[in-house]
């Protein structure tokens, strides 16, 4: 059944994920190993005995060489695993799921928002290229691009939250929240991460179709007296959807691994504040398995982006 | 008095060119162009490139390509000023009244949809008739257009139908909305003879049997004899002449038409035979990844100073052969020979000396050039590469060439794009020359010309051949110009040669099928050709 080529060319995309995930993984390992410090010394502190240190060695297994420890690790993540962090002894999985679980929630509104708002204002800005509305939405996006995240984000609290009081300026959100409680309190996240996103999208997808308005078929269709509306969204898209598609994915991996800032400004739970918080302490199981996940999400959604690509080209899903 | 479809008053035609670092200037493209068709007629607009004949058609929509404004006249369309229509109106005539078939369909159909969607697609816009009703209507024109399983076909994307097939879909998709007038742009231009005269026979019963007006546009005068009812000849964006079909192809009055005519009247003796400076022996070459192969013991050899012309149409290895014997794809069985030695198949293995004796030119001249280098750089570079030539030295020799392929003096500091079309095919012809080359391959090298420039490259070609005794590997789909140039011939068709010999044995009876179906697929400027044709090809299958 493996004979469709779009069916072969998605398997060779997948599997390729998987090899390109392995290959971060022991990336991430190496990189951990070569920062200076010893995780023993900085649990025990400066005034530990040399005994104290090597009983926390050995019970941490830091004596084994490198290519030992990191298939323990690897074959821990397989099964589950993620390790306990050092600093509290906890288990990595059970607090970094909830904290996943958040930066999704949050990435997930965002997307939801961000990306047909961008498709949208990319297809008017191509309908009126070079004239005012392109123009005036080109300005905007920019301008919100070219700020920094913390900038829009202490601007947007300092209007939405502290003068006209719409939105809570921390983003606290606990168990028995309900989904509306919960968007409220995650309203002005939201908001700056959709003005971050949301002009690399709406170029791309602007360029994209202007590049696709060149074609012959677009006469074509102009020659029939379709409307300009009707040509861009009907004749153009539909073959603008790869290039646009793969600049949405590299957006959507930026709202679950690039949120860091955003959450620290908010005080979000969320994966980014949980690194920050474990990178500072030096503890190096948690930093591996947060870059694991990070890298995860980032591999999956382009091997997303790779297969929705493959599947707009009419050439792949109906061959001869 | 039939009924007036169209008429053009005092058409004026501008558009705005940028050259660089000079203010915009503004060109007439087409100026004082009048013209009227009646209902069920067929007009030929015939030109070579850049004698606005496209634009004029496009006209007929108020349409204006990148940039071109119709600044003067009147375009009458079923008794109204369509020029005045604004934006709206346009959209409400443009794919009802009017509809257009591009030059290359398979750039003219949206990739990601399926043929019946875009055929019905103008159809239902303008409300004509119900999605069903429209369906049905486009599955008859695709019976009538001869298209193969017509209730289906529609179910198809583009790139799942051969070109011939398209440009018939494409036909389809103008006719369905019943417009009154129809815009054919070089509809066959793009396809190969065998498949041109069937969408040509088409396309003429379709525009028969439904009675629409058409303006049909082609630089091929033996095409457009066959289907209008009347020509009017362009140039330079002015009428040359018009008249009907039977004057201008029996009694041209203008010189220009003249020359349109009896184009590709070349003549050459036929040379004694010499011995073989290059042979192909029993090539089969396939790319890699495929499993199939592209040629199959191909075998051919060229005499010195001749010309060996390998004709067959899109697909049938020419190109490739050319790409084996300039050792591009080496081939898994066979080998190559160059005065009885037998080359290395691969092009990094071969010497220096080997690779200055085959020299190629190509199709497209403007892309084989590097635009950012003057005419004396491109020429110089084999003059130094193989020669050693620099300096003044390399200079003088660079003007030998320019003299030797009729272009003056002032040309060597000239870039590319200050050069017309031929001109530029005539700096590639020097570029191959300057390496002193054995054989040269031209790869289709007239192709993108008019005829008139064309004419003049093949003549050039001889002359040179004549002088320094150079041998042609002559690839071309255009019967015509092996006619003209060819001292022996080689058919192809699927990778193999079919037929092979002197010129006047190939064209020569008997002849093999597919010979005698490529032959008598050249359009012939004589009225009513295109029946005979027909007629005879349905007499010998009823006779099979």
């Amino acid at each position: 059944m493996l004979r469709h080529p779009v069916l072969i060319l998605v398997a060779q995309r997948i599997a390729l994920g998987i090899l390109l995930l392995l290959a971060v993984s022991a990336l991430i390992f190496a990189g951990t190993q070569l920062l200076p410090g010893d995780v023993a010394q900085a649990i025990l502190g400066q005034s530990a005995t040399p005994t104290a240190l090597a009983n926390l060695r050995a019970q941490l297994g830091l004596d084994d060489p490198a290519y030992i420890r990191y298939f323990n690790w690897l074959w821990g993540i397989l099964h589950g695993d993620l390790g306990t962090a050092l600093t509290n002894g906890q288990d990595i999985a059970t607090s970094l799921g909830k904290r996943f679980g958040n930066t999704i929630f949050l990435a997930f509104w965002a997307a939801i928002i961000a990306v047909p708002t961008a498709i949208i204002l990319g297809l008017v800005a191509a309908r009126y290229a070079g004239r005012w509305p392109d123009k005036l939405i080109s300005g905007i996006t920019l301008a919100t691009i070219s700020l920094p995240e913390f900038v829009v984000g202490y601007i947007a609290m300092y209007f939405l939250a502290v003068k006209w009081r719409l939105f809570p300026s921390v983003s606290m959100v606990f168990d028995g929240m309900s989904v509306g409680e919960r968007l409220h309190a995650i309203a002005l996240p939201i908001l700056v991460l959709v003005l971050v996103v949301l002009a690399h999208m709406m170029r791309m997808t602007r360029a994209a179709i202007l590049n696709v308005m060149q074609s012959a078929y677009i006469e074509t269709a102009e020659l029939k007296g379709l409307r300009p509306a009707n040509i861009i969204v009907r004749h153009a898209f539909p073959n603008a959807i790869a290039p646009v598609v793969n600049v949405v994915m590299l957006n959507l991996a930026y709202l679950v691994v690039g949120v860091v800032v955003v959450e620290v400004v908010f005080v979000y739970p969320g994966m980014g504040q949980y690194l920050v918080d474990h990178v500072a302490k030096r503890d190096v199981p948690v930093v591996q398995a947060c870059g694991l996940i990070f890298a995860a999400v980032y591999i999956g959604l382009n091997i997303l982006a790779d297969v929705i690509s493959i599947l707009a080209n009419p050439r792949l899903r109906h061959p001869k | 008095m039939a009924e007036t479809v169209l008429e053009i008053r005092g058409l004026k035609i501008e558009a705005t060119t940028y050259p660089p670092g000079e203010p915009p200037v503004d060109i007439v493209i087409v100026e004082d162009i009048s013209l009227s068709l009646e209902k069920g007629k067929v007009m030929g607009l015939i030109g070579e490139s850049g004698a606005g004949k496209s634009t004029i058609g496009l006209s007929a929509m108020a349409y204006g390509r990148g940039g071109v404004r119709i600044t003067g006249g009147e375009v009458l369309l079923n008794g109204r000023d369509i020029l005045k229509s604004g934006a709206r109106g346009l959209r409400g005539l443009r794919g009802r009244e009017v509809t257009y078939v591009a030059q290359s369909a398979a750039a003219a159909f949206n990739p990601a949809k399926k043929l019946m969607e875009q055929v019905i697609e103008a159809t239902l816009k303008h409300g004509l008739c119900s999605r069903s009703e429209a369906e049905a209507r486009a599955v008859a024109l695709f019976g009538k257009l001869g298209l193969p399983d017509p209730e289906r076909i529609g179910n198809r994307y583009p790139h799942q139908v051969s070109g011939g097939q398209l440009q018939r879909v494409m036909t389809a998709m103008a006719l369905c909305p019943e417009p009154s007038l129809v815009i054919f742009d070089e509809p066959t231009t793009a396809l190969d003879v065998t498949t041109q005269i069937d969408v040509l026979a088409a396309i003429k019963d379709a525009i028969h049997a439904t009675g629409v007006a058409a303006l049909y546009i082609t630089h091929d005068l033996a095409v457009v004899a066959q289907v209008s009812d009347e020509i009017r000849v362009l140039r330079g964006g002015q009428t040359v002449e018009h008249g009907t079909t039977r004057e201008i192809i029996e009694a041209p009055r203008q010189d220009y038409t003249r020359a349109l005519v009896s184009v590709r009247s070349i003549e050459h003796q036929p040379k004694p035979p010499a011995d073989p400076v290059l042979a192909a022996d029993g090539i089969s070459a396939r790319y890699r990844g495929t499993r199939f192969d592209v040629l199959s013991e191909v075998s051919v050899d060229i005499a010195a100073g001749h010309t060996l012309a390998i004709v067959g149409e899109s697909g049938s290895g020419k190109s490739t052969l050319a790409r084996v014997i300039t050792g591009l794809l080496p081939p898994h069985s066979g080998e190559i020979r160059f005065n009885g030695r037998a080359l290395r198949p691969s092009l990094p293995e071969r010497s220096k000396t080997d690779l200055r004796e085959l020299q190629m030119i190509y199709q497209m001249a403007d892309v084989a050039m590097n635009p950012r280098q003057t005419v004396g750089t491109i020429i110089g570079r084999p003059l130094e590469f193989y020669f050693g030539l620099k300096g003044e030295a390399r200079r003088k020799r660079v003007q030998d060439l320019l003299d030797q392929i009729e272009m003056g003096k002032g040309y060597i500091d000239r870039y590319p794009a200050e050069l017309s079309g031929g001109q530029k095919q005539r700096v590639c012809i020097a570029r191959a020359l300057a390496a002193d080359p054995s054989v040269i391959i031209c790869d289709e090298v007239t192709s993108a010309l008019d005829p008139l420039v064309a004419d003049g490259i093949l003549k050039l070609l001889l002359d040179l051949q004549a002088q320094q005794g150079v041998s042609y590997l002559f690839i071309t789909h255009d019967l015509a110009t092996v006619k003209a140039i060819a001292d022996s011939i080689a058919v192809m068709y699927r990778g193999r040669v079919v037929r092979y010999g002197t010129k006047d044995q190939v064209l020569a009876p008997p002849f093999d099928d597919y010979t005698d179906l490529l032959l008598s697929s050249v359009p012939e400027m004589k009225l009513g050709w295109l029946e005979n044709v027909i007629a005879n090809r349905k007499m010998e299958s009823a006779g099979n």
